[in-house]
């Protein structure tokens, strides 16, 4: 399944929007356009949106742990917001739930 | 670089077939295409030994001569084409025969046979989705009537999760028989692959030892996928109990230990994600409907309930393993 991704940046956070199954395929997409904010020196906090993502597999989990070891490194602010029950249950699995920022933000 | 003596072979073809000898030298023109592309050659060259004929057949009008010049242009794409697809030919066999290596390699790392203990029956499926698994297994028997399990899942294909098995292997080996209990080898381990493996790669894993004496298996879970207990006095399944975090996510964790007991005809599955993450048509198996298709297999021996399940899942999914499925069986008899 294809996957698109939205950026929308404010004042306080920029925010990624992803939609679609985030999967070995379509993983590099998702890992280059979140890094690409993380190495940008104008971003201090970072937003993905998983509103529109039903499935998601270790692919992504393993892109969320090293975008939140190189935030921490580098002082960013770096949540996720609005999982489905089964993201959701991926992350309480791994043990992500406990240490990455979660809300549940507004969906579009 | 053109063989000597195919231009004076190229010069009778293309005479005979201008001098009506026939269809079949379109077909001879055919196989020395081909014999052509087995020797590299490029399409400008060939164009270049076309314009060459000509001039030995006859007199070539200037038009003709000059617009070779606009053909030769129009191939050189075509020319660098070619040489690309040959570059990647040469390049994916190289690809592959290092694949075929780290696969021996692999396989190497696994169990070869399953150990034999009275009063329990193991049974095992592990089927890699491509040529290289991102599951790992492992069972060794101790002392006293012990043997320990390992049921991993790596993130990554290919080389890098082979090369983690490994990595993953050796760390537990080189504990010998000091058989720390599951939650101090999963603590070390986390410590192995935190800091030896790129930051977005983890492992998931469940490891414990069962005690053939007590029917007992104390485990550990490190971010794992969910177990399956059968207790037989009531016929149902359960879900094992036990959560930690994924290997190589945090620097130091700490894992806590569980145990479960089991009565005769109890069963304990270890799993991978790729026997839950099925998908069965449009949608993804849900953990209840596996157990609905467990149930089907309970009163089997643990090596028939394994294979039984696996063919109903690979039939349900149409034949398609997109993920490394492994299942760990243990039946007490």
């Amino acid at each position: 399944m294809d996957l698109t991704i939205k950026r929308i940046s404010s004042e306080k956070e920029h925010q990624v929007n992803l939609c679609g199954d985030i999967d070995a395929y379509t993983g590099p997409k998702v890992k280059e356009a979140i890094m690409t904010l993380v190495e940008s020196p104008d971003v201090a906090s970072i937003v993905v949106d998983l509103a529109e993502v039903e499935y998601m597999d270790s692919t992504g989990i393993g892109i969320f742990i090293a975008v939140m070891k190189a935030c921490k490194q580098t002082g960013r602010t770096f949540l996720v917001q609005n999982l489905s029950p089964r993201v959701e249950r991926l992350f309480r699995i791994t043990g992500l739930y406990e240490l990455i920022a979660i809300r549940k933000g507004e969906s579009e | 670089m053109m063989p000597r003596g195919i231009e004076e072979e190229y010069i009778r073809l293309l005479r005979d077939y201008l001098t009506g000898q026939g269809e079949d030298k379109l077909y001879d023109a055919q196989q020395l295409g081909k014999w052509m592309l087995q020797q590299d050659i490029s399409p400008e060259e060939m164009i270049d030994l076309h314009g060459r004929a000509l001039e030995h057949l006859g007199d070539v009008p200037e038009f003709v001569r000059a617009s070779f010049s606009v053909l030769t242009e129009v191939m050189i794409e075509y020319g660098n084409e070619h040489r690309a697809v040959t570059t990647l030919r040469s390049k994916h066999k190289q690809l592959q025969s290092e694949m075929a290596v780290a696969s021996a390699m692999q396989k190497s790392l696994l169990p070869r046979e399953l150990p034999v203990f009275p009063g329990v029956e193991i049974g095992l499926v592990s089927v890699a989705a491509k040529q290289i698994s991102g599951d790992f297994y492992d069972i060794v028997a101790h002392d006293n009537g012990r043997f320990c399990l390992t049921i991993a899942d790596i993130t990554g294909k290919g080389i890098s999760a082979a090369m983690c098995m490994s990595m993953l292997k050796y760390a537990m080996e080189s504990l010998g028989e000091m058989l720390p209990g599951p939650g101090e080898m999963l603590r070390h381990l986390n410590r192995v692959v935190e800091r030896n493996t790129d930051p977005s790669m983890f492992v998931t894993m469940v490891y414990g030892c069962y005690d053939t004496n007590r029917h007992s298996f104390r485990y550990a879970v490190a971010g794992h996928e969910p177990g399956f207990v059968y207790r037989a006095r009531d016929g149902r399944f359960y879900d094992m109990e036990g959560q930690g975090r994924a290997l190589g996510i945090c620097n130091d964790c700490s894992y806590v230990e569980r145990e479960v007991r089991l009565e005769v005809g109890d069963v304990l599955m270890l799993l991978t994600d790729g026997v839950t993450e099925r998908k069965i048509d449009r949608d993804y198996l849900q953990r209840d409907e596996l157990v609905a298709y467990l149930e089907a297999e309970v009163g089997a021996s643990a090596q028939a309930m394994a294979d039984g399940l696996y063919s109903k899942l690979l039939a349900l999914s149409r034949f398609e393993l997109s993920d490394d499925y492994t299942m760990i069986v243990l039946r007490r008899t």
